[in-house]
């Protein structure tokens, strides 16, 4: 048994008006208990114990349900996934004297510890204390994206057969709870509420990746052409850390731009595809970036190229333009390669014809490994998919030598 | 003194397109702490995550190429992109992963007489940040300050990928990797700046997509370490620069307020503290004020 300080941020509805919440406030509980139980317990005996206004959503107590999404020093996770023992040492890793929530209250709890910050999810609204409201955010973005099948319209007598291999890609998507987590960890929906997140565009890539249904085309189209859509993700990690259950939301997104830029050719008004295909294309002739040549690659193809500028690809090339002033003025693209679209160099000697092979032997391949089946662990190589045929070859190998 | 760190270095595309302060800083502190670098001139650009949203057996090649140059010089491999350690710590993950798929990956490498072998000699990529705390060591560096940044309050910002995922980035060997650059601020006598963005996205990788939601991000995190009294901010990651200094002016449009905040590169923190001047490091070429560092640093003799 050990004793621990929950700090936890606190907000009530305002006594004169139900609609509308007081000032939110941070209090401390102190709990006794074992390290190796959940921070979720230590909740639950708070409110047992001390207050039992304190207010917690939680269901299953283990990972299953979904139901009780908090941050816990600043990372968003489930309350009964994380171990008080492993908090209270994630809080000690962080300097004792600033402060952790009220205002000029130290972080050190006064017993050598730090105190372990509880908060209710971010991006959407409180409830009250710990209660967040998924309905406006969460679950309005998941309705956002169809999340059901829509099949051929000719239901077969018996279910419709399909190969395990290719519902392996998406048993990762499947594994989602709908905890939220990733929702309130997600660094781009704090700048845009608007973007459809992490959790909608996982599930999205869960119907996208499922031969059974049949709007593929029309699903991508509408999450690339959306500018809240696919495009609008940073690629900040915030969901991968936050998902308590593996789905990395983050690779899913990466997986729909894949389909919609390179597999069903989308040119989206985002300028998505635009910019992958020409970072991509300037990697094969260069290996470097030529920075100059991206922007005006990404935003203005139609210039040399067969596609026609869109309208917001020359606002936004017109937007660029202060900025790329400013850099001339500084001095930081003083040199000309910098300036004129083109004119950087190739790699020294041969490497950049080396460059060009790996093009070549990878765009025939297209080979995708998901660590989420096979494991990192290199033990056992796997055999999924396409890589299943290098894996025998490779086999015997091993065999001959 | 006598070198004792070799490293085989990748410096990445921007730190010599639109950053060249962060790749000559680089150069002159490496030179001062004692540490040889071996620039890989052959290697290419790790894709930055976008080869690998497009495709991404070619991504896991190109970087594949780039460790089988590092490992043709039998040293460790360093970068200066936190962009770059992100990109080709995924791909190495999965490199590492299966040696079915690193055969087949090396099958077309074989072609330049390249081969990457998973964990050969220890073979480890770092950014210039582990490599300071892990192997340079922040008792050494205190050893080398001579000028140290007395009252510089100093924000941490990190980028996204050096950081996430954990499960990735070694976390389980070193548990405070997102602490470091705390721990160097305060190595070279600087005062550390606790701000809401330090650990958040700089916005950068959207910023031709939805310039807006990317730009709000570099603005607000920039207002908030203003607003935490920060004289600057420091990254190891050349993106994020971009869009904190490079954008900064465009950023205050979007978030509606005055910013003008410097952001260091930082081996030009680390290059401060142990005696160059600004201007040798490249800091006039910034878009945002750097006067305001220089100043607070110009009254104490090197």
């Amino acid at each position: 048994m050990a004793t621990y300080t929950l700090r936890v941020r606190r907000q009530k509805p305002a006594e004169d008006n139900d609609q509308a919440l007081a000032e939110p406030y941070w209090e401390d509980f102190e709990v006794e208990l074992d390290p190796t139980l959940s921070v979720l317990d230590g909740l639950l005996q708070a409110k047992d114990q001390q207050d039992g206004s304190l207010a917690v959503r939680c269901s299953c107590r283990a990972a299953i349900c979904g139901s009780c999404g908090v941050k816990i020093n600043g990372q968003s996770t489930l309350a009964c996934k994380t171990q008080i023992g492993e908090a209270q040492e994630a809080a000690d890793r962080k300097h004792p004297d600033v402060d952790a929530g009220g205002a000029d209250v130290p972080r050190s709890n006064g017993n050598g510890n730090n105190v372990i910050t509880v908060e209710p999810m971010g991006n959407m609204p409180v409830i009250k204390d710990l209660v967040t409201d998924m309905e406006s955010t969460h679950w309005t973005k998941i309705r956002r994206v169809t999340p059901w099948l829509l099949d051929d319209g000719n239901p077969p007598e018996r279910e419709r057969i399909v190969p395990p291999e290719s519902m392996v890609d998406i048993t990762q998507t499947i594994a989602c709870i709908q905890c939220g987590a990733c929702v309130s960890s997600c660094l781009s929906m704090e700048a845009d509420p608007d973007f459809i997140g992490p959790a909608a565009l996982a599930k999205a890539y869960r119907f996208v990746g499922d031969p059974r249904d049949v709007d593929t085309e029309a699903r991508l189209n509408d999450l690339a052409q959306d500018p809240h859509g696919i495009y609008d993700c940073t690629h900040c990690f915030s969901c991968v850390d936050a998902c308590p259950k593996g789905v990395a939301p983050m690779d899913q997104i990466m997986r729909l731009r894949r389909l919609a830029g390179h597999d069903h050719d989308i040119d989206d008004r985002n300028n998505g595809r635009r910019h992958e295909t020409a970072f991509v294309k300037i990697i094969e002739k260069k290996g470097t970036l030529d920075e100059s040549l991206l922007l005006q690659e990404s935003y203005a193809q139609g210039i040399k190229g067969k596609l026609k500028p869109s309208k917001a690809a020359i606002k936004g090339l017109l937007g660029s333009l202060p900025t790329a002033i400013r850099g001339i003025k500084t001095g930081k693209m003083r040199s000309l390669p910098k300036l004129i679209p083109g004119i950087h160099p190739k790699l020294p000697g041969d490497a950049q014809d080396h460059v060009k092979r790996i093009y070549k032997h990878a765009e025939e391949h297209r080979e995708e490994l998901n660590l989420y089946i096979s494991g990192v662990e290199d033990d056992e190589p796997a055999e999924v998919g396409a890589s299943a045929e290098t894996t025998v070859e490779n086999a015997e190998e091993r065999r001959d030598s | 003194m006598a070198t004792n760190l070799k490293l085989a270095y990748w410096p990445g595309c921007v730190s010599r397109g639109f950053t060249p302060e962060l790749h000559g800083s680089m150069a002159l502190v490496a030179n001062r702490l004692g540490i040889e670098l071996v620039e890989l001139d052959r290697a290419n650009c790790c894709g930055a995550g976008v080869i690998a949203e497009h495709n991404q057996e070619l991504a896991d090649t190109l970087n594949a190429r780039t460790f089988a140059l590092a490992q043709q010089t039998g040293l460790p491999m360093m970068n200066i992109c936190s962009t770059c350690q992100g990109a080709q710590s995924e791909c190495q993950q999965r490199l590492d992963a299966d040696s079915a798929y690193r055969a087949h990956i090396n099958e077309i490498l074989a072609s330049e007489g390249l081969e990457y072998q998973a964990g050969k000699d220890g073979f480890e990529n770092k950014n210039f940040l582990w490599v300071l705390v892990e192997d340079y060591g922040l008792e050494k560096l205190r050893e080398k300050v001579v000028r140290p940044l007395d009252g510089l309050r100093v924000g941490p910002f990190y980028g996204c990928y050096v950081i996430r995922p954990k499960h990735r980035l070694g976390y389980e060997e070193h548990p405070d990797r997102d602490l470091y650059l705390e721990k160097v601020i305060e190595a070279l006598g600087g005062e550390v700046v606790e701000y809401d963005g330090a650990r958040k996205c700089c916005g950068f990788p959207i910023v031709t997509m939805n310039r807006e939601t990317s730009l709000r991000q570099a603005g607000t995190h920039v207002g908030d370490a203003i607003d935490q009294g920060a004289d600057c901010l420091v990254t190891p990651c050349p993106l994020c620069h971009l869009n904190l200094d490079m954008q900064q002016p465009e950023a205050a449009k979007i978030v509606n307020r005055d910013l003008g905040l410097a952001v260091l590169h930082l081996p030009q923190l680390v290059g401060l503290a142990l005696g160059f001047q600004p201007k040798e490091l490249g800091m006039d070429k910034h878009i945002a004020p750097t006067q305001w560092v220089s100043e607070r640093l110009s009254g104490v003799a090197v």
